[in-house]
């Protein structure tokens, strides 16, 4: 099986972050210090360039390549580029931050290329193997980031917490696929999925196959009863690997669930829609009471994550076109608007200060009304209050349900949303009605502030013409 | 001559010690390390029986990347444990509940 030049060009992309990513691991060790401006400057021109080259090689019509282990289609092209993007918006967030607490290290900056490799990877994958090294690749790199703070034990402790349920998961979905593998008889996606039409009915390996992809993908999204990880790590790791591990990893994640579930298993579509239905309402229920109890912003952004990762799921159990696009448009507006609120703690803390209580949030309108807003657009988004891109997201996925028949379920929904509200707005009126505590003026440099104020407005702008985007989600999935 | 069923019996057998070695295990991480290992262990049985039985190679190479990423994976979880001792002088599953809420 000879490979074609035409193959490596559709792994251009993937080629070009791999080699840039070595390239600037070597670099870094000549660069000194006080210089190190450089390393982040590579980085974001490797990820620049990447979205050139992945716009400049995407084809029309889905090719498969490396002996059917990689595809490239249009959703690969779409959310290979929106991972580009919240990754570049999440290094410069994160630059700051880290010169503060002299955690400014090429090292960061590497693991991160390398987790955006494994994203890419897994958004590309039409084999079992490369959608397991993507994933490995991605969760390795993550592990290492939370535990980037190496003096700080709580840092510690939640990579370690990380690293034992990841692992944990890892090992669930590889039970399953090798049980797969031995009722299907082939690890290719587009196989896996014919030899399941073929068969009449379902037998009793495939649905045992099936729970536990099914149970490894949810502890990888962070669905309930599976997301116990998922509090500790975003409240224990440094504020921008939690900004990182937010939002292209749900993006990825997103991939390949519909790559396994949807392409690979949909031949079982009524076995695995019982399932995400229960992963479905039970992440809204817990996701949205128990951020309600929380005082830590962080921690209750990790619940409110967890509910997020709810509506997603109903977008895919509705199992149509149209649901699928919704959960696509949710995913990619939910990791905007992630960023956005993890970059808003990194702009509110400095040197030795963790603003990542709500009450560092208190009066923030009297300190600085135009950061006030934007934090507003933002929390309104997540409620999904109109006119904010978070409420057109809902509506869609809402749509799809209904569409479906299954309007208990929406209800459901939409109940769980409106209990939601309330800590998100909770959060509105510490900072508009409460008087500030903290009289210092917000330090932090303009970079950050542009790119925080454009990445509000987008929340809001999408929100208003939400048309072009899910045009594209709905396009990217023909 | 053994049939396939007896090694995908030991393989859920071997599965299932490891997973309950990861959650009533709370003594020590290192025998929370140990227990993936025989969790990736388990499945790599699975996936040699099945690709003797079924008479295709693809199995036995998938084997070999799960070893290799496990070996990377086992790499860094130590890594992790040696800079969670440092800063706790324990490595007590018990000792690992500072975050709440």
């Amino acid at each position: 099986m000879p490979l074609e030049t035409a193959e490596y060009l559709l792994a251009l992309p993937e080629i070009w972050v791999l080699g840039m990513a070595c390239l600037i691991l070597v670099l870094d060790l000549f660069i000194r210090d006080d210089s190190r401006i450089l390393t982040y400057l590579m980085v974001q021109a490797t990820l620049v360039v990447a979205a050139l080259i992945t716009l400049a090689v995407q084809v029309p019509e889905p090719v498969l390549a490396f002996g059917n282990t990689f595809i490239s289609d249009g959703m690969a092209t779409l959310l290979k580029l929106f991972i580009y993007l919240v990754t570049g918006m999440g290094f410069l967030y994160a630059r700051p931050y880290l010169q503060d607490r002299g955690l400014f290290k090429g090292e960061f900056y590497v693991l991160g290329l390398f987790a955006m490799l494994g994203m890419m990877i897994m958004v590309s994958a039409s084999h079992f193997l490369t959608i397991y090294l993507g994933l490995e690749l991605l969760s390795l790199c993550l592990y290492a980031m939370v535990a980037f703070n190496r003096d700080s034990g709580t840092c510690s402790e939640a990579a370690m917490k990380y690293f034992v349920l990841g692992a944990l998961a890892s090992g669930m979905l590889l039970y399953g696929i090798s049980m797969l593998y031995g009722a299907t008889g082939s690890l290719e996606i587009a196989a896996v999925a014919s030899a399941i039409g073929a068969e009449e009915g379902s037998s009793i390996v495939l649905i045992f196959a099936l729970c536990f992809i099914v149970v490894g993908l949810a502890f990888k999204l962070g669905a309930v009863p599976f997301h116990m990880w998922v509090p500790d790590v975003y409240h224990g790791a440094p504020t921008p690997v939690t900004l990182f591990i937010g939002s292209a990893p749900k993006i990825a994640a997103f991939a390949i669930v519909m790559r396994v579930l949807v392409d690979g298993l949909g031949g079982l579509v009524a076995d695995w829609q019982g399932m995400l239905v229960i992963l479905a309402v039970l992440s809204l229920a817990v996701g949205n009471v128990i951020a309600i109890a929380q005082t830590n912003l962080k921690r209750m952004l990790a619940y409110s994550t967890i509910s997020h990762v709810g509506f997603l799921l109903l977008g895919v159990l509705a199992g149509t076109p149209d649901g699928y696009a919704a959960a696509m448009f949710y995913t990619i507006t939910y990791a905007l608007m992630a960023v956005g609120a993890f970059g808003m703690i990194i702009l509110l803390s400095r040197a030795g200060f963790e603003a990542d209580e709500l009450e560092d949030f208190r009066g923030l309108n009297a300190r600085n009304p135009w950061f006030a807003f934007m934090m507003l657009i933002l929390m309104f988004s997540m409620a999904g209050v109109p006119p904010t891109v978070g409420f057109y997201a809902k509506l869609s996925v809402l749509q799809a349900v209904i569409q479906v028949d299954m309007v208990w379920l929406a209800l459901v929904a939409v109940f769980f949303s409106v209990i939601g509200a309330f800590y998100y707005i909770r959060l509105v009126k510490i900072m508009y009605f409460d008087s500030p505590t903290d009289e210092a003026a917000l330090q932090s440099n303009p970079g950050l502030r542009a790119v925080l104020s454009v990445n509000g407005l987008a929340v809001l702008g999408l929100g208003l013409f939400p048309g072009g985007l899910m045009a594209l989600c709905s396009a990217a999935l023909l | 001559m053994i049939a396939l069923s007896d090694y995908l019996i030991i393989g859920a057998i071997l599965f299932a010690i490891s997973v309950a070695g990861i959650f009533l295990n709370r003594k020590n991480i290192i025998i929370l390390l140990m227990a993936i290992e025989l969790m990736l262990l388990a499945v790599n049985m699975n996936f040699v029986a099945f690709s003797y039985f079924l008479d295709d190679i693809a199995g036995q190479v998938f084997v070999f990347f799960i070893l290799t990423v496990a070996a990377a994976e086992a790499a860094i979880g130590l890594a992790i444990l040696v800079v969670l001792f440092r800063n706790r002088q324990t490595i007590n599953v018990e000792d690992l509940d500072s975050m709440k809420g």
